[in-house]
C-alpha cells in the first residue's frame, strides 16, 4: 500500500509479471518478520499495554491478556501459524491448503488493525499517547512489522491494461487507480484449495463437531461483548480472521466436509445452538440469543419467498404480526376482547392459521403483479395492517387490538407444567425466563430449517426457483405460476406466523409499533429482506448469519445512536458493491465460477 | 396418476398416422390496429413433420404463441385431438403440446437435469405437504421422474453434463437441452420455434436428427425454421406465411416451385420490364462490383 504511490510508469517500479511484494523489502525477510512480528504480538498481549482501569477490559495486567488483547493474541497465534506454514513446517500443511501467503497477509492484518485500533482507542480515549504502557508500544510496532513483513511477500503483479494517451487525465487517473486496486487485491488472492482427502466417517464428523464447536465460541463471544471497543475489535478480528482462513481454503474444505453430512452438520448446528443458554451465567445474553432467533427464523421464512419463488416482499413483518395478534387475542390477556386462555399448541396453530388466510388474501390479488409493482403492493399492504392494528381501539374502530397500546400482560407459557417463566435448574445450570423460550424457539426454527429444505428440494421447490428464473418459460413448461407463488407466499406468511405466535409471548405485549416497515430494531421489514440479501439468497445458513448480524451490530454498538440506519445503508452499499451474492453465497452461484471444473457431486437443491 | 414412463415408444394415447393432432381454424392475431395473423388454418396429423416457414415478421411467432395459449387468438379456435384448447400456457401444456423458444429460454441457474425435471411438472402431482412429509409416494415419484429425466438427456445426448448448470452449456447443447425438457411433459405435439438458429452445419444436421428421432417415437412436430435446406430435408409438409397470411401449403417441391413465395422472399419484378439500356447498366455495375460481393440470390440458404 506504501510504495504503489509512486507513479506505475516510472523505471523503478516492478516489471509486470515477475512475482514480487507490494513492499520493498526481500521477501525472506519479509517473511521471517511476518513470522516473528506474530510471535512476538503474542508476547506483547500478555505484557501490561496501559496503565489505567479507565479504559475498559483491564489491559493493565502482566502475566494474562484480557478483553482486546485477547482478540490480538488470537490474530497474533494465527499470523505465527501461517508463518510457519508458509516455511513449509511439517505438521503445519494442512493449514493452509490453498497456499499460505495470502492467508498470511490476511492473518497479519488482522492482527495489525485490531492492535492498532485497540492502541488509538486508549490513546483517544484517556487523551494523549502517555497513557501507553511499553507493551502498548511493543504491540504497535511488532504488529506493523509484521503486516510490512507479510505485504512484502511476492505475488503475481497483473498486467496493466494498455493507456489509450488520447484520454484526458482523469480518465487516466481512473484507469491508475483501477490498476493499483487490481493489484492489491492481487496481493491478497490465493490459489484454489487441494479438495479434502476422504477421511474415515468418524474423523469427518468429529471435524464438523469441532468447527460447530468453534462457531459456537464465536458466537458466544460476539454476544458476550459487553462494551463497545470489544464489539469493534470483535468485528475486526472476526471479519479479517475469517477472510485468512477463507484464503488458507479451510473454508471451502470445511464446506466440503460439511456437505458430505448435510444432516450430521444441521443436527450439529442445533445442538450447538441449543448448548448457548448453558454458556450464559445469567439470562441478559439469553435474551438477545431468543430476539435473534425469532429474527432469523422469520427472515428464513421470508428466503422461501424471496430467495427462492424470488418475489419481493416488503411488508412480510406484517404476516409476524398477524401471527403475535392471533396467538396473543387467545392466550388470556386482560386486553384481549375474548378472554380466552387456550393452550400453546393451539394458539401457535391459530397464529399460524390466522397469518395463512392472511397471506392468502394478500397474495391472491398481488401476486397477478411482477417485479417492482408486487413489491410496492406489498409494502402497502404491510403498512395497512399496522395501521389497522392502530385503529381497531374501540374508537375508530371496532374494540379487538387496543389499538397503540397494544395487547398487554400476555402471560407466560406454561407447556406440561414446565413454567417458562420461572428458572430452572438443569444440572447445575441455571436456565431463566429468555433460555426456556429460547430452547422453544429453537424448536420452532427446526421447523422452518426442516419446511425450507425439504419443499426446496421437491417439484414445488423446483417450480418456485423456475418461476424466478423465468416465469414465461415456467408456464410453457406447465407451471400453474400464480398457484405456485400463492404456496409460496401463503408458506412463509404461516411460518412467520408461527414465529410471532412464540414472540408475543416473550415481549409480553403487542403493539403496533413492533412491525414498521423500516425501524433501527429488528424485526421489520427492510432489516428483514436485508438480513435475507446480506447472507445470501435461496440458503439455509446466510439469513440466519444475516439476522445474527444485523440484530448485534445495532444492539452493541449503541453509541452510533441516531446514524445507526445511516449505517446500516453504507454497509449494505459496500456489500452489494464487494460481495452482491452474500455472505453465504448460493452453491448454484458458486458454480457459476467453477464452469471448467468437474461436475459437482452433489448441489443441495435448496443451495444451501 | 403417478409418473410413468409413458411414451417411450408408442404412447398409449398416441394416435394412428394420419389422424389429425392440431387443427387451427381462421386463427387471427390483433394488437391494436395490427393484424399480425391473419385467418390462418393449419392442421398436424400425427406421425407428420410440419414446416412453418415465412420472411421476417411473418407472424410465425405470433401464429406459435396462439396454438401455446401465451395469446389468446383474437378470432378461429385451435384444437388439440379435438378438444379446444384453454387459453393458459400451463393448461396448453398439460394438454399436450410443448415448445421451445426462439431465443432460447432455459431455466439458466439450475442444472440440466432439474431443468428437464421443471418439464415433468405437469405429470407430476406431488404438492407441498407431500414435499414436506416425504411419504413413500414422494420418493417413489421423484426417483421415477428422475429416471425419466435421465432417459430424456440420454436421447438428446446430455446425461454426462446432468449435474452442469444450465448456463455453462454451449449453445447447440443448450438448444438441446431446451427439447428435452420440452419433451419431459410427455407432448403429443412438439412446438420447435427456430431450432437451428445460430448453428453450425453440423449442428444442424444432429439437430435434424434429433427432429426425426423424435417423430419415430409418436410425437408430431411443428417447426419454424429459417435455414430451407433443413426445412426441406425434413418436413413432409411445409406452409408458408407472409404478412400474417397463409400464401401456400404442401410438400417441399411444391413450396419450392411456387413464384408466389419465391416473390415473397426476393421480392417481385417491377411492373415494366426494364430496357435493354437498363440492363447493359446494371450489367456493368454488377461486374464492377463482384469482387466484393456475394451473390445476392440464394441468400435464404447460407445463414
Amino acid at each position: 500500500m506504501t510504495t504503489q504511490t509512486t507513479a506505475p510508469d516510472t523505471p523503478s517500479a516492478p516489471a509486470p509479471g515477475a512475482p514480487s511484494g507490494l513492499v520493498a523489502i526481500p521477501p525472506h525477510i519479509g517473511r521471517a518478520l511476518a513470522t516473528a512480528g506474530g510471535a512476538l504480538t503474542i508476547v506483547s498481549t500478555f505484557l501490561a499495554w496501559t496503565w489505567t482501569t479507565d479504559f475498559p477490559g483491564d489491559l493493565t495486567v502482566y502475566g494474562y491478556p484480557g478483553g482486546l488483547q485477547v482478540l490480538v493474541l488470537i490474530g497474533g497465534v494465527l499470523t505465527t501459524l501461517f508463518g510457519l506454514a508458509s516455511y513449509g513446517v511439517r505438521g503445519l500443511r494442512w493449514l493452509a491448503p490453498a497456499g499460505a501467503d495470502g492467508a498470511l497477509k490476511f492473518a497479519a492484518l488482522t492482527t495489525f488493525a485490531t492492535a492498532w485500533y485497540t492502541v488509538l482507542s486508549i490513546s483517544i480515549e484517556l487523551g494523549g499517547l502517555v497513557n501507553l504502557e511499553p507493551g502498548g508500544y511493543i504491540v504497535a510496532v511488532t504488529s506493523l512489522a509484521a503486516f510490512l513483513g507479510a505485504l512484502a511477500l511476492p505475488f503475481e503483479r497483473p498486467e496493466p491494461d494498455p493507456i489509450d494517451p488520447d484520454d484526458t487525465s482523469w480518465e487516466h487517473f481512473k484507469h491508475q487507480a483501477s490498476h493499483r486496486w487490481t493489484t492489491v487485491r492481487a496481493a491478497f488472492a490465493s490459489g484454489s484449495p487441494r479438495p479434502v482427502a476422504k477421511l474415515p466417517a468418524y474423523v469427518e464428523i468429529l471435524i464438523i463437531v469441532a468447527i460447530l464447536a468453534l462457531g459456537l465460541a464465536v458466537f458466544t463471544y460476539g454476544i458476550g461483548t459487553e462494551y463497545d471497543e470489544l464489539f469493534v475489535g470483535f468485528l475486526i478480528t472476526a471479519g479479517f480472521g475469517f477472510a485468512a482462513l477463507a484464503k488458507a481454503g479451510l473454508i471451502s474444505q470445511a464446506s466440503e466436509l460439511t456437505s458430505r453430512h448435510q444432516n450430521i452438520t444441521i443436527c450439529g448446528a442445533f445442538v450447538a445452538a441449543a448448548l448457548f443458554p448453558f454458556t450464559q451465567t445469567s439470562d441478559q445474553y439469553a435474551t438477545l440469543g431468543v430476539y435473534i432467533l425469532i429474527f432469523a427464523t422469520v427472515a428464513l421464512g421470508l428466503n422461501i419467498v424471496v430467495g427462492l419463488a424470488g418475489l419481493l416482499d416488503l411488508g412480510y413483518v406484517a404476516f409476524l404480526g398477524v401471527g403475535a395478534y392471533a396467538a396473543a387475542l387467545v392466550s388470556g390477556s386482560p386486553n384481549s376482547p375474548f378472554g380466552v386462555h387456550f393452550p400453546f399448541w393451539a394458539a401457535v396453530l391459530i397464529g399460524a392459521a390466522a397469518s395463512l388466510v392472511f397471506g392468502v388474501l394478500i397474495g391472491a390479488p398481488t401476486l397477478r403483479l411482477r417485479g417492482d409493482y408486487l413489491a410496492i403492493v406489498t409494502l402497502g399492504f404491510g403498512e395497512i395492517f399496522r395501521i389497522t392494528a392502530n385503529n381497531l381501539d374501540g374508537t375508530s374502530g371496532p374494540d379487538l387490538t387496543n389499538g397503540s397500546n397494544g395487547i398487554a400482560s400476555i402471560p407466560n407459557l406454561d407447556i406440561l407444567g414446565l413454567d417458562f417463566g420461572a428458572q430452572h435448574d438443569v444440572g447445575g445450570f441455571t436456565i431463566g425466563r429468555f433460555a426456556n423460550y429460547f430452547f422453544l424457539m429453537l424448536i420452532i426454527t427446526a421447523v422452518v430449517v426442516l419446511v425450507f429444505r425439504r419443499s426446496g428440494n421437491s417439484r414445488i421447490g423446483r417450480a418456485w426457483v423456475a418461476i424466478r428464473e423465468d416465469e414465461t418459460a415456467a408456464l410453457a413448461m406447465g407451471i400453474n405460476g400464480f398457484r405456485v407463488k400463492l404456496i409460496a407466499f401463503a408458506v412463509g406468511a404461516s411460518l412467520a406466523g408461527l414465529a410471532g405466535t412464540v414472540q408475543a409471548h416473550v415481549t409480553y405485549t403487542v403493539t403496533p409499533e413492533q412491525y414498521l416497515f423500516a425501524g433501527a430494531i429488528p424485526p421489520n421489514s427492510a432489516f428483514l429482506l436485508a438480513a435475507v440479501v446480506l447472507g445470501g439468497m435461496g440458503t439455509i445458513s446466510g439469513p440466519l448469519i444475516g439476522a445474527a448480524l444485523l440484530f448485534l451490530i445495532p444492539n452493541k454498538l449503541q453509541f452510533l445512536g441516531d446514524y445507526q440506519l445511516f449505517a446500516f445503508g453504507v454497509a449494505l452499499i459496500l456489500l452489494m458493491r464487494f460481495r452482491p451474492e452474500g455472505l453465504i453465497p448460493n452453491r448454484r452461484r458458486q458454480l457459476e465460477f467453477h464452469e471448467e471444473a468437474e461436475a459437482p457431486t452433489v448441489l443441495g437443491k435448496t443451495g444451501a | 396418476m403417478t409418473t410413468d414412463t409413458t411414451t417411450k415408444d408408442a404412447t398409449p394415447d398416441a394416435t394412428a398416422p394420419g389422424q389429425v393432432v392440431l387443427d387451427a381454424r381462421g386463427v387471427t392475431m390483433r394488437f391494436g390496429g395490427l393484424t399480425a395473423v391473419r385467418n390462418v388454418d393449419l392442421t398436424v396429423n400425427s406421425g407428420e413433420i410440419v414446416g412453418l416457414i415465412g420472411p421476417n415478421g411473418a407472424g410465425k411467432t405470433t401464429f406459435f404463441n396462439c396454438l401455446t395459449g401465451l395469446y389468446v387468438p383474437t378470432e378461429g379456435e385451435v384444437r388439440y385431438k379435438g378438444n379446444v384448447l384453454p387459453p393458459k400456457s400451463f393448461k396448453v401444456t398439460a394438454a399436450g403440446i410443448a415448445r421451445t423458444f426462439q431465443n432460447i429460454r432455459l431455466f439458466s441457474n439450475m442444472t440440466v437435469l432439474e431443468n428437464v425435471l421443471v418439464g415433468r411438472h405437469t405429470r407430476t402431482k406431488e404438492g407441498f405437504w407431500s414435499a414436506v412429509l416425504r411419504g413413500p409416494g414422494f420418493h417413489r415419484a421423484e426417483a421415477a421422474s428422475r429416471e425419466r429425466a435421465m432417459e430424456l438427456l440420454e436421447f438428446v445426448g446430455l446425461a454426462a453434463k446432468a449435474e452442469h448448470l444450465a448456463r455453462n452449456l454451449p449453445y447447440g447443447e443448450q438448444r438441446k437441452l431446451e427439447i428435452a425438457r420440452a419433451l419431459a411433459s410427455e407432448p403429443g405435439l412438439l412446438l420447435l420455434d427456430e431450432p437451428t438458429a445460430g448453428m453450425n452445419p453440423q449442428e444442424t444436421r444432429t439437430t435434424e436428427e434429433l427432429v426425426f428421432a423424435i417423430r419415430d417415437k409418436g410425437i408430431a412436430v411443428l417447426v419454424i425454421e429459417h435455414d430451407m435446406r433443413f426445412i426441406f430435408n425434413l418436413c413432409d409438409r411445409v406452409a408458408v406465411l407472409v404478412q400474417g397470411e397463409k400464401l401456400v401449403e404442401g410438400d417441399s417441391a411444391t413450396v419450392q416451385g411456387d413464384e408466389r413465395v419465391i416473390a415473397a422472399y426476393l421480392g417481385e419484378p417491377f411492373e415494366d420490364a426494364p430496357g435493354d439500356a437498363e440492363v447493359a447498366e446494371v450489367e456493368a455495375a454488377e461486374a464492377q462490383a463482384e469482387a466484393q460481393t456475394d451473390a445476392a440470390p440464394g441468400k435464404e440458404n447460407d445463414r
